[in-house]
């Protein structure tokens, strides 16, 4: 994977192309194969947090326009999001809860989203945010709102699932209603986590919290149960970005939050291929741990195969090549 | 599982009504579950607030705030808990022949309950949308131990069933229906996958009066991709069962292409002589299009018929066929004179000559629990 540092966001995604083009060896032919790269957007503030340990709301919004701006190649945060949503789409926001306070998809990340959709032209009760508990959202720093024309958030188990089962090979679920009926869009923001299990839980894990079994789905690492997760239409379809917040991250001890294993990461992961933004996310993981003088999770046989087979030619998902990844780190 | 459509999966009315479901797409309040929740019995506690369970072969490790791969069992600050004690999802009025239990008190009424969960994910299920779900999914009602007992009673059932999804899993809850229910004079019989620790096992089936094992294929391959589940543990289960002096039936569902080949038959038939005696009682039944796999046809009654004569040859004396209403199979012979000694119909026993535990022509002993 190739990173970029410095200079203005048009010379970070010039250069990233142009090193592409190289990587896969030049012509026409790669250089239409350059052209078809996911690009991933990483990008920091160290001072998001200010002198204090919470977020600044000011802080995080910028933060989200410079992601945003930097993925859609837009000088305007509008401008960025209008490429995305329009009046009338209904936009559902999926966080993670899972975590509580301690590491869950932020408030203030939420709230920069929802300000900037709205601007956008989304209607706010257009808008839901939404996990799959209500009481899990609410112990996440979450309030529920469930009518009236402002932003909509609670959880499935407010609404249920379909009756009906999505199927796609080992995996055969029933879809929040949320997802089903209350989206066009979905807008998907994860958290960037180490799991015992899976090796690590970001986007494409994430869609463990739309369906009725999550239980199921842990054996063998989760593989392959996120990729054909991700591959049932309803979810394949409508997600349409991801925004991993890793604001806080945790290298170690997940999925349950630990606090002597995470680290203010102060980041923001922006992608439209989950599967070239959790490889991204991983390989972050996996430098936190070096750091920490831990094993590779390879070394702990808990590596997630779940991308690989997520960017196989079963799935296509999206890739997880680093010579594939146009990453952009800000 | 059940192999067989149970009172849930058949529509039949409820005895204990769950409250309504939420309307499509209307948020709803939901209730506490703390009524429900009580400490498991099998488990071992681990570093980091993580538990082993020691329920079924799986032993699942669970983090805090996380659930096994059963869904209704939750680790709570490295304490774990089940979330289904009484909560009780499906409670049915069935006959014995239902389960099926055809030699344990013929024509009697089981008073069935269910809660929501189960430890594999039979890609056949008939039940699955409660067994594959998580408590708070399915609407249910509160039914404490006492309350099944007396509801057993008030509906003229001599037995408890605990069935349509998978008893072991609510393991805890089964045991204390089942004291309560002896204290009122009322048996116990599971309807149940095996796929059980030893330990689990005895304690919680040792309360049993009755136990119909679905044995789901012969092949751990079937076991690994069809049920998502192991074999040994099973039949280990089974001889255990037989060793504790349990009545025991075994059911075996078979699937056209995956589990009905004449050697499966065969070894099957086979090890249940050598491990568990001829005079065990196997039912081979009729598979239908469910849940994952709905791509198969409904078993051929030929396919049944061949399976109960491979098993009938290699000498087992109660090898039955079932789902097929109607089929001679589905009735109880004598070993020795070949005449009949229970006729069923559908479900009901409608005829049973069976006198003090003997053929009443030949005198041969039937081995079961003929009355009450």
């Amino acid at each position: 994977m190739r990173t970029q540092r410095n200079g203005s966001r048009r010379d970070f995604l010039k250069r990233s192309l142009a090193g592409a083009a190289l990587l896969c060896g030049g012509g026409a032919a790669e250089a239409l194969a350059a052209g078809a790269q996911s690009r991933v957007v990483v990008a920091h503030d160290t001072q998001l947090r200010g002198t204090g340990s919470a977020i600044d709301d000011q802080r995080m919004l910028a933060l989200v326009d410079r992601a945003m701006q930097a993925f859609f190649d837009r000088d305007h945060p509008l401008d960025a999001w209008r490429k995305l949503v329009r009046p009338g789409d209904t936009v559902s926001l999926k966080v993670n809860t899972l975590g509580g306070r301690g590491i869950s998809t932020n408030i203030q990340l939420v709230a920069a989203v929802c300000e900037r959709l709205q601007q956008a032209g989304v209607k706010p009760g257009d808008i839901v945010v939404w996990d799959r508990d209500s009481d899990e959202l609410e112990r996440a720093g979450f309030h529920l709102a469930t009518g009236g024309n402002c932003v909509q958030c609670y959880g499935t188990d407010r609404t249920g699932y379909e009756e009906e089962l999505s199927a796609y090979g080992s995996v055969g679920s029933r879809l929040s209603k949320i997802l089903t009926q209350r989206t066009d869009m979905l807008i998907n923001l994860p958290v960037l986590k180490d799991h015992d299990g899976a090796g690590v839980t970001i986007a494409l894990k994430n869609m463990y919290g739309v369906i009725h079994n999550p239980n199921k789905y842990h054996p063998n690492g989760c593989d392959p149960f996120v990729a054909d997760l991700n591959m049932l239409p309803e979810i394949r379809t409508k997600m349409r970005l991801s925004i991993c917040d890793a604001t806080m991250a945790m290298y170690e001890g997940g999925p349950g939050y630990k606090p002597q294993h995470s680290w203010n990461a102060n980041a923001l992961l922006v992608s439209t291929d989950p599967v070239a933004l959790d490889f991204t996310g991983w390989q972050m993981i996996e430098r936190k741990r070096a750091e920490k003088g831990l094993k590779t999770l390879a070394a702990e046989e808990r590596a997630p195969s779940y991308i690989a087979t997520a960017a196989d030619n079963e799935h296509r998902l999206g890739t997880n090549q680093p010579g594939r990844i146009s990453l952009v780190e800000l | 599982m059940c192999a067989l459509a149970s009172g849930a999966a058949l529509g039949m009315t409820s005895v204990v009504q769950p409250p309504t479901a939420s309307a499509s797409g209307v948020p709803t309040e939901t209730s506490g579950d703390a009524r429900f929740v009580v400490e498991a019995k099998f488990y071992e506690k681990q570093p980091n607030r993580k538990i082993k369970c020691k329920l079924c072969p799986r032993e699942c490790v669970v983090g805090d705030k996380e659930r096994g791969y059963c869904g209704v069992r939750e680790n709570r600050g490295g304490t774990y808990y089940t979330l289904v004690h009484s909560r009780v999802c499906a409670a049915h009025v069935d006959p014995v022949e239902k389960k099926p239990l055809f030699h344990y008190l013929p024509g009697s009424l089981a008073f069935s309950i269910a809660t929501a969960g189960c430890n594999v994910n039979c890609k056949f299920c008939q039940n699955w949308d409660i067994s594959q779900s998580r408590p708070e999914q399915i609407p249910a009602q509160y039914t404490p131990p006492r309350r099944v007992a007396e509801l057993a009673r008030q509906y003229s059932c001599p037995t408890i069933a605990y069935t349509y999804s998978e008893p072991v899993i609510f393991a805890e809850f089964l045991m204390d229906a089942a004291d309560a229910g002896h204290e009122a004079g009322i048996r116990s019989i599971v309807v149940s996958n095996g796929f059980m620790q030893q330990d689990a096992l005895k304690m919680a089936y040792g309360k049993m009066d009755a136990i119909k094992i679905d044995l789901k294929s012969f092949s751990e391959s079937y076991y690994r991709q069809v049920v998502t589940g192991q074999l040994k543990p099973v039949l280990e289960s089974l001889v255990t069962l037989r060793k504790m002096g349990k009545w025991i039936e075994i059911v075996f569902l078979v699937l056209p292409t995956l589990n009905d080949s004449d050697a499966e038959f065969r070894g099957l038939a086979q090890w249940v002589k050598a491990n568990l005696g001829a005079d065990v009682p196997l039912h081979f039944t009729q598979f239908h299009p469910e849940y994952l796999l709905k791509n198969l046809p409904i078993t051929p009654v030929l396919t049944l018929e061949r399976a109960k004569a491979i098993a009938d040859a290699e000498g087992l004396h109660y090898v039955y066929i079932g789902n097929v209403p109607g089929h001679p199979s589905q009735n109880t012979y004598c070993p020795k004179c070949r005449k009949m000694l229970v006729e069923r119909v559908g479900f009901t026993a409608s005829e049973m000559l069976i006198k003090n535990g003997r053929c009443p022509f030949c005198q041969q002993p039937i081995p079961g629990v003929w009355h009450v």
